[in-house]
């Protein structure tokens, strides 16, 4: 439990220096850096003392548990609740780990920008709401740091927000994981309106005793595997994260790499009980193909940045993937070694570019900074950066004894695994292994290009100088978790090529029970003849490391012969195959097809609405409006005419009369006289007759 | 010889002339002349029958007082007469017309 | 006398003052409308200390607080009969603080100060005395007494086309009283003895028949509509918002359109409770209606401040969403987005106020790169459009959650589609996040003053609220939820 407030103040101290910062960070001295940055790495102790604490317990069962009230309204009540278990410890050493380094290496890289402070800030604010994902117990808690999340990378991403290009990415990066955020929140909606409640243990046991299954469970599932897909930058919401490398590079490192896009892998661990088959087969098939497609894209870009995001895109597929196959650990595994070589990776191309931008600019050539076409040698001047820029290389390959041979391996024989019990699912490890090759190949004409050859623009070369310690000793330290020995080290012995016997695998067991047991399912009969999916892989094992071997063998051979020896052409390659290398090269058109479609469709909706609003509701009421004044002005006219026509008539009349009997109204006595002569000679000559 | 008849035709020709004179003459008092002559026609058919006819005073005693009335109709309509004039400057009936208003 | 006299009346007194002082101090005539709105501030906060949070109110005299009640015209046995409980006290804190802010935001008001302010505090009368009335002809007496200040206000100190938008909303909203004259009419025959009583009418919902609770329920329904206001009766909002001056725009926004919804669940709900079950579905649809709606027509709208009047349609239709559900989630979820409504749109007229006081237009088109040139204004603005759009954190999110949740078992398609709507949203408002701000800043803007200490000052409070709310909303749900769950068992057994 005591480790539990610990993890709280992990959690806190950041929003902490978050809040120094934005109010003060200027007033500061040194803007406040030492503070965001000294924080992190109290973070870091923090979070070591408590992984030391889970190491040296050893219990695969470890969890603890903080639930307090947050919202009741009397019948229905949402508390909230962190959650310390194995899980948490990992992810918290991976996340303040990454953080802490990022953060020292930001001090160089960001040094002069006018929003220095604002910076610093920001990144606290991202490191307390992803500390926020890790740490909640509870799905709710889980979405509002979720979110967060979305915001700080938006802030990021967005960061130089005078260019265009920037906060269009912020805003395609923060609206395209609302996308992926609103299935979360339906999934939520589901689980409570079911079960009641947001705590992933009575989530669990809700499963467990089947208040929730068949469909609906499946559709809980899949919908949260949609936030995920945003968040992680699945197929096909992947859209955003090659354009958020707009940001920052140590943010590129940091979120778009290490720790955020991780996010919804680790979401998944986090609710892989909820995972029935069909949700398990829909993740398995969107990871497969968003490793496999972003691959493919990555192959023919030339930034810099962007060959790495569409790698961290496909990477993240494979950790999906992993978690589809039901190699629950080896995703998780993945997601850990993938932050570290990652971030190095994006590190070190920070490195390049801030080279290459200062010699440039030393120059007045305004060639972009970050294509690997503008690059080249820069392996002699820029040592420290060369070498574990190789080593990561090396890691995202799969080479034997680095990390990511041992993670990736896992995943892929994973799939070899699960593809044998179901041999439909054969398409599983194609793309994982196919992507494994078109990676090595890829990665490895980054590295040819950048570092090897000769550099393009001569008349700079003289300016080209290695980064400052503040930016390499961040480089070696995540070289250093590029070895495989961190991760397998076990209780008696250090294994070369598989995790199995690893603390890691002893730590994180997969969870026994899951939803995928259940008979109900309609087509789990079928496809699955009611057995449980394998826990872990193992027969397949060895096959997948000969195959992987072969395939990243191949990969950095066909690499290292098209950019070194230049025995083959990638022109001619790209000349006889146009379609595919267009489309390769223009990413597939995704970006386009949204744009022709949900986008425009939107546009074109909302002016209809606001045509709508503006000509039709407002035409009626101005209409009505019309019509009465028209309506009352005829009535104004019938008044006028008819109804004073009569009573001026009848006046007229009485006064036509009036003036005709006046005529006779002389005042004359006389006048009087004589007709009161008349009067009476009528009178007479009447008696008379 | 008198007789009734010769007395009503001289009371019918004066009471004509009175009324004549009542209706075109212009001048107040000329009109207040001929009224006087119709009281008197009135008083010889008053007179004239009194004594043809009943054998009695009566016709003679209406006559007197027909007399009196007239003197003071008479004093009346002068002052109211010279009132007009006072008022209007004229004795002019045809301009005396406030009647009409 | 009591606390709701004094805080009805008090601006009362102090737009009587006014009126007898010479035109020409208007340095004492603002002194007197923040001495009338901050001694009503006061009061309402002292009320806030002794309130009770668990008297549920809504039909029972005796659950109602601060209660004053006394005989007024006896003839038509209509009662001087105030009170509040969870219901409307929060509405009344809200009115009592964005009136005393909005003085403040008067602060720049160029003509006519002495009238402008004189009408400023009859119309808080007018509001404070129709969320206290409990009697149905005295609320209807201080409807009537809002409706005209506002007219005055928009069409004295508004806009270009002012004259055109004074007389749609008083149109608009002068029939909608219309309605509601016949329906309180029409309870005070049905009763027997005759009475405006709210809650002896109440009392007697269950002898009502059923198509008297429609007919009487539809009539009062497009009264109260009228404010919300639900489409299609929404065309004069949009009007009336952008013609209007700054702090009544804010207080339109705030505080007005919660009078409909107010009116149904103060009225409507408990009075013609079948009528309430009968209609709920359409209700919700009404409610999905205006979310998308308004999110969609606020996409296309390229006035700022036209573009805020339309999003508070649509977040007017997630309370519709929420009160059409009768579970607790729901309803509570809905009263606590009017709250929040009203303090996030008062933030974002007041934001909308202060670029227009410095750039003189409102065309989102015509800015861009603001962000360098006033930082703490971007700042403000950017909290202020994260809360509109539900951003965790803040308070926006937790009703809309609320509402959610409390509308998905209930109208299972109608809340997904809600929920999409909380995308568009999210969309219109970071694409005018960056038209506005991001991007380069253009030259004819480089002088343009940061935000300046007063304006600060009215937003600053909200920001607390807002930030307070969303990390911990119980506060101001210990206020409502006694009454609104009591109010779920009245209306949906």
């Amino acid at each position: 439990m005591t480790l539990l407030y610990l993890a709280i103040i992990i959690w806190l101290l950041p929003l902490l220096t978050f809040i120094i910062q934005i109010f003060f960070g200027n007033r500061l001295p040194r803007k406040g850096d030492w503070v965001v940055v000294g924080a992190m790495f109290i973070d870091l102790a923090l979070a070591l003392v408590i992984f030391g604490n889970v190491i040296y317990k050893y219990n695969p069962d470890f969890r603890a548990v903080l639930q307090f009230d947050w919202i009741s309204l009397g019948g229905q009540d949402f508390p909230l609740g962190f959650v310390l278990d194995n899980v948490t410890a990992v992810m918290l050493v991976v996340v303040t780990l990454v953080s802490a380094l990022i953060f020292l290496y930001s001090i160089g890289y960001m040094k002069g920008d006018p929003l220095y402070s604002r910076y610093f800030a920001y990144l606290s604010f991202f490191a307390f709401s992803m500390l926020g994902v890790v740490l909640f117990e509870n799905l709710f808690g889980i979405y509002i740091c979720w979110e967060l999340v979305g915001l700080s990378s938006y802030l990021l991403i967005g960061f130089w927000f005078e260019k265009d290009s920037a906060s269009d990415a912020g805003k395609k990066a923060f609206i395209t994981n609302r996308v992926g955020d609103f299935g979360m929140f339906l999934g939520m909606l589901i689980v409570f309106s079911a079960l009641g409640t947001f705590s992933l243990e009575g989530i669990k046991n809700g499963v467990e005793s089947g208040q929730l299954s068949g469909t609906l469970l499946t559709a809980a599932g899949i919908l949260f595997f949609m936030g995920a897909v945003g968040k992680s930058a699945q197929f096909p919401l992947h859209v955003w994260l090659p354009d958020a490398m707009e940001g920052p590079t140590p943010v590129s490192a940091l979120i778009h790499a290490a720790t955020m896009v991780a996010a919804g892998v680790y979401l998944i661990v986090r609710i892989v009980f909820m995972l029935t088959p069909v949700s398990t087969v829909v993740i398995a098939y969107i990871g497969g193909f968003t490793a496999f497609f972003a691959a493919t894209i990555a192959l023919t870009q030339n930034d810099i940045k962007r060959i790495l995001a569409y790698s961290t895109v496909s990477q993240l597929g494979y950790m999906m993937l992993a978690l589809g196959t039901g190699s629950y650990a080896a995703g998780l595994f993945h997601l850990m070694t993938h932050a570290f070589f990652k971030a190095l990776l994006f590190l070190g191309s920070g490195s390049i570019i801030y080279a290459m931008h200062h010699a440039l600019h030393a120059v007045n050539n305004d060639a972009d900074p970050q294509n690997i076409n503008n690059m080249g040698g820069l392996r002699r001047k820029m040592k420290v950066t060369f070498w574990t820029y190789l080593v990561a290389t090396l890691a995202i390959s799969g080479v034997p004894f680095t990390s990511g041979f041992i993670s990736k391996d896992a995943i892929l024989a994973g799939t070899l695994s699960f593809a044998g019990r179901y041999p439909q699912h054969f398409l599983l490890p194609f793309f994982g292994f196919a992507a494994a090759g078109i990676t090595a190949f890829y990665m490895f004409r980054l590295v040819f290009k950048t570092f090897f050859g000769e550099f393009k623009i001569s008349e700079a070369r003289e300016h080209i100088h290695e980064s400052g310690k503040i930016m390499t000793v961040p480089l070696v330290g995540f070289a250093v978790f590029c070895f495989f020995a961190f991760y397998t080290a076990g209780n008696n012995s250090i294994s070369l090529s598989s995790p199995g016997e690893g603390w890691f695998y002893d730590l994180i067991k997969p969870p026994e029970q899951t939803a995928m047991t259940a008979a109900e399912m309609p087509f789990s009969e079928e496809i699955y003849e009611q057995e449980e999916l394998p826990a872990e892989p193992g027969a397949s094992h060895s096959y997948a490391i000969f195959l992987s071997l072969l395939i990243v063998g191949a990969g950095i051979v066909v690499s290292y012969r098209t950019y070194i020896s230049k025995t083959i052409s990638a022109e001619t390659w790209a000349a006889m195959y146009p379609r595919l290398y267009r489309g390769m090269y223009n990413k597939w058109y995704i970006d386009e097809f949204y744009h022709a479609t949900v986008i425009k469709l939107i546009f074109v909706w909302s002016a209809l609405c606001r045509w709508f609003d503006n000509v039709i509701i407002d035409g009626i009421v101005n209409g009505s409006a019309r019509i009465t004044v028209i309506f009352s002005w005829f009535e104004g006219k019938f008044d006028n005419i008819v109804i004073d026509g009569i009573v001026n008539g009848i006046a007229n009349a009485t006064q036509i009369l009036g003036w005709f009997t006046r005529q006779f109204q002389t005042g004359r006595i006389q006048n009087y006289l004589v007709g009161f002569l008349i009067g009476i000679f009528v009178i007479i000559i009447f008696r008379m007759m | 010889m008198i007789t009734l008849d010769s007395c009503l035709i001289i009371g019918a020709a004066l009471f004509t002339l009175g009324f004549l004179a009542v209706l075109t003459k212009r001048n107040a008092i000329s009109v207040l002349m001929g009224v006087e002559l119709i009281l008197n026609a009135a008083n010889i058919n008053f007179v004239a029958f009194g004594f043809f006819r009943s054998y009695e005073i009566h016709g003679v005693l209406i006559a007197l007082f027909v007399i009196v009335i007239a003197v003071s109709e008479a004093a009346v309509a002068l002052a109211i007469v010279l009132n007009i004039y006072r008022n209007m400057r004229t004795v002019n009936l045809d301009e005396v017309d406030s009647l009409k208003k | 006398m009591g606390f709701l006299t004094l805080i009805t009346f008090i601006p009362l007194v102090g737009a009587a003052i006014i009126t007898f002082l010479p035109k020409g101090k208007i340095a004492l005539i603002k002194k007197v409308s923040v001495a009338a709105t901050g001694l009503t501030l006061l009061l309402t906060i002292i009320m806030l200390l002794r309130f009770d949070r668990t008297m549920p109110g809504i039909n029972k005299e005796g659950q109602f607080q601060f209660v004053e009640h006394h005989k007024w015209i006896e003839v038509f046995n209509i009662d001087y009969f105030m009170g509040v409980d969870g219901l409307s006290f929060p509405m009344i804190l809200l009115t009592a603080l964005l009136c005393f802010l909005c003085v403040f935001a008067s602060w720049n008001i160029d003509r006519a100060q002495k009238g402008y302010f004189a009408l400023f505090l009859l119309l808080e009368t007018g509001m404070i005395g129709t969320f206290c009335s409990l009697d149905f002809f005295l609320f209807y007496i201080f409807w009537e007494v809002m409706l005209l200040p506002m007219y005055f206000l928009i069409g004295i100190w508004g806009g270009p086309r002012r004259e055109y938008a004074a007389i749609k909303f008083f149109l608009y909203t002068l029939f909608g009283s219309l309605l509601m004259l016949l329906s309180m009419l029409a309870f005070y025959f049905t009763n027997e003895p005759h009475t405006f009583n709210m809650l002896t009418i109440m009392q007697n919902s269950i002898t009502y028949t059923r198509t008297f609770q429609y007919w009487v329920y539809i009539a009062l329904f497009i009264g109260f509509a009228i404010k919300v206001p639900i489409f299609p009766f929404h065309t004069w909002l949009p009007d009336a918002h952008v013609e209007a001056p700054t702090p009544i725009s804010v207080i339109l926004a705030a505080i007005l359109l919660k009078m409909g919804t107010y009116g149904l669940l103060r009225i409507s709900y408990p009075m013609l409770p079948d009528a309430a079950n009968y209609f709920a579905y359409g209700l919700a649809i009404l409610g999905l209606i205006n979310i998308l709606y308004g999110a969609f027509a606020a996409m296309a709208q390229t006035d700022l401040k036209k573009l805020v009047a339309y999003s508070s349609i649509s977040h007017m239709g997630y309370v519709l969403l929420g009160m059409s559900v009768f579970t607790s989630a729901g309803i509570n979820g809905a009263v606590l987005q009017m709250f929040n409504h009203g303090t996030i749109t008062a933030m974002l007229f007041l934001i909308v106020g202060v670029i227009y006081d410095r750039a003189h237009h409102r065309e989102i088109s015509g800015f861009g790169g603001l962000g360098s040139q006033m930082p703490i204004y971007t700042g403000i603005t950017s909290f202020a459009f994260f809360a509109s759009f539900g951003l965790p954190g803040l308070s926006g999110f937790i009703s809309e959650a609320m509402v959610f949740i409390g509308a998905f078992p209930v109208y299972k398609y109608i809340t997904v589609f809600a929920v999409s709507g909380v995308i568009i949203t999210a969309g219109y408002f970071l694409w005018t996040l960056q038209r506005i701000f991001l991007g380069k800043l253009q030259d004819k803007y480089k002088t343009l003053p940061e935000i300046s200490g007063m304006e600060i000052f009215t937003l600053a409070p909200l920001m607390i609220i807002i930030l307070f709310v969303g990390v911990y909303p119980m506060p101001v749900l210990n206020l409502m939820r006694a009454s609104l769950n009591y109010l779920i068992e009245v209306v949906h057994p």
